[in-house]
């Protein structure tokens, strides 16, 4: 039985990593800000076969909090042995270049916040020698576009910052898994036009249980995002400010 | 990328779409200023799932399960959760979905909006009849649990109602004890009509589930053979043994061009389904999922038909009509115009609590056909006839192309279904059927 603390849990892509888990009779602590989805999304798991799910309604933006988020997660399941963080914000690119709030908003929730959790949760990981936490990133971070190089910043800051820490906790036994989902069809993405490029949250959910399961470092999801970031990257960057990307 | 058609892909429409992904969201009716209807996985054939021009409310995220009591089998959920999803997480637990059609991919609310049915309707009735309540939200924001015993009239107006009463949030609905994933199987070859009813008269006491798939193409002394399918859970010893389903093997990526289905493809199809169906004759043990959905391992089989999309006809004739099934296949055989997927079945006396429910005891006759001009459409309009003469009707649920004067004379309650209307929701068969 998993003991399994998801921050963000009511984002699309959590949840349906959820129900991998909880089919296999995982235990939850789920946090995220609304207690009423809150409700319904812990009773689907349990309904589903989470073993036990407790909720708690917290703001992630509040790093104050964050200490004794963890501190109950960890009591009420009786230590973690995953961590999935799944909470972010994309705002719209073009409102962020006239708006400083708004970009220090996608960085403090995408970036700075994660800091603090996953810091929060390191010396707990680190005691017990084992263990994953898995962090949702984004593609986004691999380069910077002008369509979306705040939401990019905050995640590709986030990688490398997880990037460092995994090879840090690798030697106490502990997986840092960083997900860089590319284009998902969920609430989040639900004002884009879709094409045929965007995968369905079930898919990619379900994903990132086999990558938990299996402790890999970067799942690049749907796989082929693999390949297209690795053109993107090897574009030289004269070239690359030319291209409408 | 999902794909708002039907599945006949027949006709086209253009939609707005808006995801639903809780039933407890607010849905703010006014500020679409055009009509809604739900949609979950777009499996009906024809246009009950359309709205040219309007907006579709994507269930297709409405996948939560609320509650499930192990001791009765009942399970209430979220109405986008697919048949597919409510098999994988409740038969490990020895739980079944009450009655299947042709396919694992429909949603628990699309399966309330066409009243659908499966191979056990001579037992079960339609999955309408397993449906122990569900809320309906009405477009005034009104959220109202419907069941037998409370909004007993929406409830019955919403079963078979084809999304036009509201939006059917989440569902309660009893599942049915089995003892594992297997199905105890037999094929039986006829070669007539009289030969099918002979077979389903015996068999339908004895076997839960019964179907005959029949070549309608074939003249001479091939006309009216068949083979006769029937099939129990099988039971202990047999039941043993794990059984995980897979993803379809093939995929069609593209549509076909649209000279593929054609009466020769259609005649060599029909030649070798019954050469293979007839050599197994069991009994034999098979899970369940090439069972109930052979159909379901390749994926996007309609693309198959082509741009054009193809036509599914199901027609029901009530007992002392099905002498007239004959002319039926008379008339398919003259017009030259073949189907492949030719599904025949007995349906029982189980009344649906439905209103608008289609089936009804008697026989019915499932017909597949591309569209290629306006043949297959005369066709069908004779076909309709014969079927209004007999007493007949033919289910909307797979309809692109019925008239709105064989509808009502199909279905006389029409006039009491339009009172349950949600004035906000439509479709294009309500459009069509001048509803």
């Amino acid at each position: 039985m998993k003991k399994i603390f998801v921050a963000g849990a009511l984002s699309a892509i959590a949840q349906e990593t959820a129900r991998c888990f909880a089919a296999e009779g995982a235990a939850f602590f789920l946090a995220a800000r609304d207690g009423e989805k809150l409700a319904i999304s812990g009773a689907d798991l349990k309904t589903r076969g989470a073993s036990s799910v407790t909720v708690l309604a917290a703001d992630f933006d509040v790093l104050e909090s964050h200490a004794e988020i963890v501190r109950k997660a960890e009591a009420e399941l009786g230590g973690i042995e995953i961590a999935l963080i799944a909470y972010g914000f994309l705002p719209d690119q073009t409102a962020c270049e006239q708006d400083f709030d708004l970009t220090l908003k996608a960085i403090h929730t995408n970036f700075i916040s994660v800091v603090s959790l996953v810091m929060q949760l390191t010396p707990l990981f680190e005691n017990q020698r084992g263990g994953t936490m898995a962090v949702i990133g984004s593609v986004a971070g691999d380069r910077g576009r002008p369509k979306n190089y705040v939401y990019g910043t905050s995640k590709g800051a986030l990688a490398l910052f997880l990037q460092g820490l995994r090879a840090r906790l690798s030697r106490s036994g502990v997986n840092v898994l960083t997900v860089k989902p590319g284009f998902v069809d969920t609430p989040m993405t639900a004002g884009h036009a879709k094409n045929i490029l965007f995968a369905d949250a079930p898919s990619v959910g379900c994903a990132i249980h086999r990558a938990i399961l299996a402790r890999k470092d970067i799942l690049y999801v749907p796989g082929f995002w693999r390949w297209i970031l690795f053109v993107i990257q090897c574009i030289p960057e004269g070239l690359f400010k030319k291209l409408k990307l | 990328m999902k794909r708002y058609e039907s599945w006949g892909r027949f006709p086209r429409a253009a939609h707005s779409v808006f995801a639903l992904n809780w039933h407890s969201q607010e849905i703010d009716f006014p500020r679409f200023t055009n009509k809604v209807l739900a949609f979950g996985l777009g499996r009906s054939y024809g246009d009950v799932c359309l709205n040219d021009g309007g907006t579709l409310l994507d269930t297709e995220g409405l996948r939560h399960l609320i509650a499930f009591d192990p001791a009765e089998g009942i399970v209430d959920c979220e109405a986008g959760i697919t048949l597919a999803e409510l098999l994988e997480i409740f038969l490990p637990k020895g739980w079944f979905a009450p009655v299947l059609p042709g396919t694992r991919h429909v949603t628990v609310g699309g399966a309330i909006a066409n009243d659908i049915h499966g191979k056990n309707h001579h037992r079960a009735g339609t999955f309408g009849c397993h449906v122990l309540g569900f809320e309906l939200l009405r477009s005034t924001g009104e959220r109202l649990f419907c069941s037998p015993d409370q909004n007993a009239e929406l409830f019955r107006a919403t079963i078979g109602g084809l999304g036009l009463t509201g939006l059917i949030l989440w569902v309660r609905l009893r599942l049915k004890a089995v003892s594992g994933p297997w199905m105890q199987v037999e094929h039986l070859p006829f070669s007539s009509l009289k030969e099918f009813f002979e077979f389903s008269r015996d068999s339908d006491s004895r076997y839960e589930y019964t179907v005959a798939w029949v070549d309608c193409v074939s003249g001479g002394g091939k006309a009216g053979r068949g083979v006769f399918i029937r099939g129990n859970h099988a039971a202990g010893k047999q039941a043993q043994g794990e059984w995980k389903s897979k993803p379809a093997f093939l995929r069609i990526p593209a549509d076909a061009p649209g000279f593929l289905i054609n009466r020769c493809s259609v005649r060599l199809l029909n030649e070798i389904y019954y050469q293979l169906q007839s050599a197994k004759r069991g009994p034999f043990t098979m899970p369940y999922g090439p069972f109930f959905f052979p159909l379901d391992s390749v994926e996007d089989w309609n693309r198959l038909y082509g741009k054009a999309g193809f036509l599914q006809y199901q027609v029901v004739l009530p007992e002392d009509g099905s002498a007239r099934l004959k002319e039926f296949f008379e008339k398919i055989s003259n017009s030259g115009l073949g189907s492949f997927l030719a599904v025949l079945k007995h349906f029982g006396p189980k009344r649906s609590p439905g209103l608008m429910s289609f089936p009804k005891a008697g026989v019915t006759l499932a017909l597949d056909f591309p569209i290629r001009g306006r043949k297959v459409f005369d066709l069908l309009n004779a076909l309709d006839e014969i079927a209004a003469a007999a007493g007949g009707s033919v289910y909307p649920g797979k309809d692109a192309r019925m008239s709105p004067g064989h509808f009502r004379k199909f279905f006389p309650q029409w006039q009491e279904f339009t009172k349950y209307f949600d004035p906000a929701f439509s479709s294009d068969f309500k459009k069509r059927m001048l509803l």
